[in-house]
């Protein structure tokens, strides 16, 4: 400590080291933001924005009852890919770290899960369109084998095609960030509850999933902020027929209605800000990541 | 002295010379034949136009000819009228001529971004077709004025002015380029019957197999014609309704949505071929170029043209303010020979029309002039703009002739006074 008081030079080292780091967040993310804020309170005709100060913006976003519908339909995603995320992450990093012993093997296996991401998400996204539609391959096989008579319907423009979607595109944050911290278990801890007589079921509750939280964390945080951002994965794959919060203020953009679009953005930003302070709430990432 | 120092001096070989003033007559000539105002070549060589507008309209193949044919270099860059209109706002520098859809023109002319084109400068608007300038049909009548017409939004009082004049001045707010009638595409192999009125979208036959657009405005407007035809509701304008009108409206398309009547609602070009090709959908709102190329894939896909009458559009393109000196020459070059013919053929092979029949016609096959304009059986297989084969010989246009089709018009693309309230409860729509 004194040395640091000591020394001026010394004094500036921590904030020229997250200089370049507050340079790119304060011009890309903290102007647009605030750009973002005002404009949510300013007037519009149309055409050209009026610095007054209005809350016109918000309680046309707070009065409608699309807002809320939209907002409801989004969490729903959200939430139904979060579990089925989690569930596949976990099983896939559990498989990963504790029954594969050989390391090669491991990260062979590893880098398999990364495969379709070398491709763009657009096309991971529009390769199901001809695999579940209505006169697509899975269609098709189903009554090439006569398990069905008419093609299913809601496989494809439909929710299901939607969290389908998600669930694909987006597992991979979740297996990263787990795969990480089980891997940082010690196996002896394992060793000593199986010796202290733990059965597996004991082992899972009380020592992997506990010391595996702060991956589930981050990868929650991940695939919340994707779903809770995407208007185009919902408006390809529900073939338009659902709206997210996003495609909802795309409609609005697109008709230059910045004012309104902005005012939901801002709502948009709390709810997301709620979400993840609650899931920091639940496992301390820091402490966790320090360890 | 001798030649080569007149050479160094100069810095003009004659070869050089011989060239520029090749260069020059061709210029020249060129404007004698096409029309447009003499430019010098030295000057406007070096300009490049950045024709900014929908991919209907704002296409390479035609930028590229234009290009060769005027001797300085237009690009074009693809933006959806949406995006255009965000632009031409916010980003007026980054265009230089807009290529407007009436409705989004007539959302934005009155940012004063653009500069009204000087008609006189422009030689061929005499012949252009009284559908557009005069917003009169074939017989000499007033068109329907439900939604926007593109004479209502075509002409402003003075170079200055932000409004629309009532009537036909010297200043037009952008030069008409293409426009068509809009229906429905059906896919006749799939329905086998005969589809003749919009109420057929809401046909629960169809149900599950059915798509709108999902441009509000638009979408909109194909679902009043299909409820005014079915009897479920009557408007005063459909190109202008009410909050009650839309209320209605969106309540009686929410209802069908539940009932599960749409497959999709499409958003581009080539989701609505898709939607189509693949037999997820049988009927839905189409573009004419999207029935195009599902047929040029040999799917039976008609577009249908139904009692009540078409959903017309058109568009123009729209000189940016800051165009000036040999740019805006160069501007109003590629305007006149916009109008004689070249592009009003390429567009006639996607269905569209010219705003000066004549040219366009005159550069069409025989065959292709009746096939697309004047509503006869083609006498050889008919190829779209690109070469692909997508009519057989003996087929006849859907709809008929130029006359038959733009003179049904029933309403047109269009903003509404009420948009911001129609907007919110078409997003209402779109979640329910």
């Amino acid at each position: 400590m004194s040395d640091r008081s000591s020394a001026p030079g010394r004094l500036l080292t921590p904030y020229l080291q997250v200089a370049p780091l507050a340079f790119l967040m304060i011009t890309m993310v903290g102007i647009p933001l605030l750009t973002v804020v005002l404009l949510s309170f300013w007037e519009f005709d149309g055409i050209a924005v009026y610095p007054a100060f209005t809350f016109d913006n918000y309680a046309e976003v707070l009065q409608s009852p699309v807002t809320l519908k939209l907002f409801l339909a989004t969490l729903k995603y959200a939430l139904i890919t979060l579990v089925a995320t989690v569930i596949i992450g976990f099983t896939c990093s559990y498989f990963l770290v504790f029954y594969v012993r050989d390391l090669r093997i491991q990260i062979a296996l590893f880098l398999l899960c990364t495969i379709p991401f070398w491709t763009s998400n657009v096309i991971r996204m529009v390769s199901w369109i001809p695999f579940l539609g209505r006169e697509g391959l899975f269609n098709s096989a189903l009554i090439e084998l006569g398990i069905i008579d008419h093609p299913l319907d809601i496989l494809l423009y439909s929710d299901f095609a939607v969290v389908l979607t998600y669930i694909h595109l987006f597992t991979l944050f979740m297996i990263v960030p787990i795969f990480n911290s089980m891997a940082k278990i010690n196996p002896n801890l394992i060793e000593a509850a199986r010796d202290a007589g733990a059965s597996p079921f004991q082992i899972l509750r009380d020592i992997i999933i506990p010391l595996s939280k702060t991956g589930i964390a981050l990868g929650s945080i991940f695939v919340v902020t994707l779903v809770m951002g995407d208007f185009f994965v919902v408006r390809v794959m529900s073939g338009g027929q659902s709206a997210s919060v996003v495609s909802a203020m795309k409609n609005n953009i697109d008709q230059l209605y910045y004012p309104v679009a902005s005012a939901m953005a801002v709502l948009l930003v709390i709810v997301v800000l709620l979400m993840v302070t609650a899931i920091l709430r639940v496992v301390d990432i820091r402490s966790e990541l320090a360890r | 002295m001798s030649s080569s120092r007149t050479k160094s001096r100069s810095g003009i070989s004659r070869r050089d010379l011989l060239k520029r003033s090749a260069a020059l007559a061709g210029a020249a000539a060129g404007s004698s034949i096409i029309g447009a105002p003499m430019v010098w070549a030295q000057t406007t060589k070096d300009v490049t136009l950045n024709w900014v507008g929908p991919s209907f309209s704002v296409i390479a193949d035609i930028a590229a000819k234009a290009s060769a044919d005027l001797g300085f270099t237009i690009v074009a860059q693809t933006a959806e009228t949406t995006q255009l209109m965000a632009k031409v706002v916010n980003q007026p520098e980054t265009v230089d001529i807009a290529d407007f859809e009436y409705w989004g023109l007539q959302k934005v002319y009155r940012a004063g971004n653009l500069q009204p084109v000087n008609i006189s400068k422009i030689k061929q608007w005499g012949d252009m077709t009284p559908l557009m300038r005069d917003g009169k049909g074939f017989d000499g009548k007033d068109l329907s004025r439900q939604g926007t017409l593109p004479f209502e939004v075509l002409y402003t009082e003075s170079a200055d002015s932000k409004d629309y004049a009532t009537g036909a001045t010297g200043f037009a707010t952008v030069m008409p380029s293409i426009y068509n009638a809009d229906t429905l595409g059906i896919r006749s192999d799939l329905i086998g019957r005969e589809v003749s009125s919009w109420s057929e979208l809401f046909n629960p036959e169809f149900k599950g197999k059915t798509a709108l657009v999902n441009i509000p405005s638009i979408g909109i407007m194909d679902a009043a014609m299909a409820l005014e035809s079915s009897g479920q509701m009557k408007y005063g304008d459909k190109g202008n309704m009410t909050k009650e009108e839309i209320d209605k409206t969106v309540d009686a398309l929410i209802a069908l949505k539940k009932a599960g009547q749409f497959r999709a609602f499409w958003s581009t070009f080539d989701e609505s071929v898709n939607l189509m090709a693949a037999g997820e959908v049988v009927i839905q709102s189409m573009w004419s170029p999207a029935v195009t190329a599902v047929k040029a894939r040999g799917i039976q896909c008609v577009y249908q043209g139904l009692k009540e009458g078409y959903r017309g559009w058109g568009s123009g393109m729209g000189l940016m303010r800051h165009l000036d000196g040999p740019k805006l020459d160069a501007a109003y070059a590629f305007l006149n020979w916009y109008l004689t013919g070249w592009q009003g053929a390429f567009i006639a092979r996607q269905g569209y029309y010219s705003s000066v029949p004549e040219t366009a016609k005159a550069n069409l096959t025989e065959n292709e002039r009746g096939y697309w304009y004047e509503g006869k059986a083609a006498v050889e297989d008919i190829k779209d703009p690109y070469g692909a084969i997508m009519d057989k010989a003996g087929a006849k246009r859907d709809g008929g002739s130029f006359e038959q089709r733009m003179g049904n018009i029933a309403c047109w693309n269009t903003v509404m006074d009420e948009d911001r309230y129609m907007i919110q409860r078409w997003n209402e729509f779109i979640s329910a």
